[in-house]
């Protein structure tokens, strides 16, 4: 099956079209952000202060890279374990996030939260971070970069792979793959 | 009266610090061997397509010296010291810390350790502290395993202190059900390190010490062999495959390692690692 080929911000028409198992070539901006900084982010919302970017159709990925080595982009890049990211991501559908990329199972709440706002979860392949990074074409820290590999950054992707595992339908891929393979 | 061997502390440092960037960038040959058997015999075309982003995963690492996975762990440091040697020129385990701060620097590896867990969680900006687990063995050299362990996988692994009663099959259960509830968050197809026995510091500390063996190895007690190939069987039967996308590849090798524990115990720990099952070793 050939990957669809989808940029970002995400628009509710394309997120709609999404279905789980789909391979996709993600291109356009992404944010880094896991752990801390959404705490940080929430807090922000909660307080009702500007996010250091525009969530509406946003990506984000959870990601906290190795340093970049002299003369890269960025260091090894792939995908943090996304249900640590489960109390904070409900808050960022509803002011305007639309894809998450990451490993892992989500919470029920994520998911109910995917399908009130039409939003999609992505999982790249945990693990890859060196074949990931290649796709990565631009790298810049744009919020509290104390924080270091868990400042908030943007990235600049081409054909960044990922599947389809939970869609906007309520469908998901690890249940149903398992369910498929359980013996 | 044998003799003593001086080894010098700034030998452990420079072996830790090339261990702890080789173990990051050059995925064990054997590890990188069950991957490619994996491919073969893995029934979804989705998990073979990831078995292959992980074995080119593996080949720019070792290509380009950039680490396999961004996380690069807590270094996890066994030291098997020879009881007649001498180390001199300064404090042992600062000098394995001094090894794993100029590895992790050098190296261009994440530093991903904190302080005050439950509270600031400040990075202590070096990675160090390591783990370190230092054993007293006969003879006058120092064996050092580096082993990169990320919290991916490490979140997901467990403690159980089973009753007598449930016997081998509660033990084969318990393993099963850890790797079962993880599904897909440690990075499958995953490498399972079981302690049987002992207390709980030593139970956990037995699961960890499994890991560092390779690939493909049968263990040399039947009785464990047969166990391990019975948690193999039925962890590939879940379903859940590389990357939890649903498969026949869910573990690449389970290792069991025992120790006798009090009558009324029966601890069993499960120490759960990706498929990047990161560990180099060097003899001084």
């Amino acid at each position: 099956m050939a990957a669809k080929k989808i940029g970002t911000p995400l628009t509710g028409e394309v997120v709609q079209g999404l279905r789980v198992g789909d391979e996709v070539e993600i291109s356009g901006v992404v944010y880094q952000a896991r752990d801390a900084a959404h705490k940080r982010l929430v807090a922000l919302i909660e307080s009702g202060e500007e996010l250091p970017f525009e969530l509406e159709g946003a990506v984000v990925y959870y990601m906290g890279p190795s340093p970049a080595k002299p003369g890269n982009v960025i260091g090894s890049a792939g995908p943090t374990t996304s249900g640590r990211m489960d109390a904070y991501a409900p808050v960022l559908m509803a002011h305007g996030l639309k894809g998450m990329i990451g490993k892992g199972l989500r919470s029920q709440a994520v998911k109910d939260a995917m399908r009130e706002y039409k939003a999609v979860y992505f999982a790249a392949t945990g693990g890859a971070g060196a074949l990931l990074a290649q796709r990565i074409v631009a790298n810049e820290v744009i919020a509290w970069p104390e924080l270091g590999a868990e400042a908030v950054a943007r990235l600049e992707v081409v054909d960044f792979p990922a599947i389809v595992v939970n869609d906007c339908h309520g469908a998901d891929l690890y249940e149903e793959g398992r369910a498929k393979y359980a013996r | 009266m044998s003799s003593v061997r001086d080894i010098d502390v700034a030998e452990i440092t420079a072996t830790v610090r090339h261990l702890c960037m080789e173990a990051n960038f050059d995925l064990p040959e054997d590890v990188y061997a069950a991957l490619e058997a994996a491919k073969g015999s893995e029934e979804s075309p989705t998990g073979r397509a990831v078995l292959d982003q992980l074995t080119e995963n593996a080949d720019i690492a070792r290509a380009d010296r950039v680490p396999i996975c961004q996380d690069t762990g807590l270094a996890v440091v066994f030291a098997d010291v020879g009881q007649d040697v001498h180390l001199v020129g300064g404090d042992f385990e600062a000098a394995v810390n001094e090894g794993v701060r100029q590895g992790y620097g050098e190296g261009y590896l994440r530093k991903s350790s904190v302080f005050e867990p439950g509270h600031a969680r400040l990075n202590t900006k070096d990675n160090t502290p390591a783990i370190v687990h230092t054993r007293l063995v006969p003879g006058d050299s120092v064996r050092l395993v580096v082993m990169p362990k990320g919290g991916g996988a490490e979140n997901m692994s467990s403690l159980h202190m089973l009753k007598p009663s449930q016997g081998a099959a509660g033990i084969v259960d318990a393993v099963v059900e850890t790797v079962s509830r993880a599904g897909s968050n440690p990075c499958p197809p995953v490498v399972i390190g079981v302690g049987i026995g002992g207390t709980i510091d030593k139970v956990t500390q037995l699961a960890k010490r499994a890991l560092v063996r390779d690939i493909g190895s049968r263990h040399a007690d039947e009785r464990l062999a047969a166990m391990e190939d019975e948690m193999l069987a039925r962890i590939n039967a879940l379903g859940i495959g590389p990357q939890g996308l649903g498969g026949t590849t869910t573990a690449l090798a389970v290792f069991i390692e025992e120790a006798p524990c009090h009558i009324a115990s029966m601890p069993v720990a499960v120490n759960v690692q990706c498929h990047a099952q990161r560990h180099k070793m060097a003899t001084i």
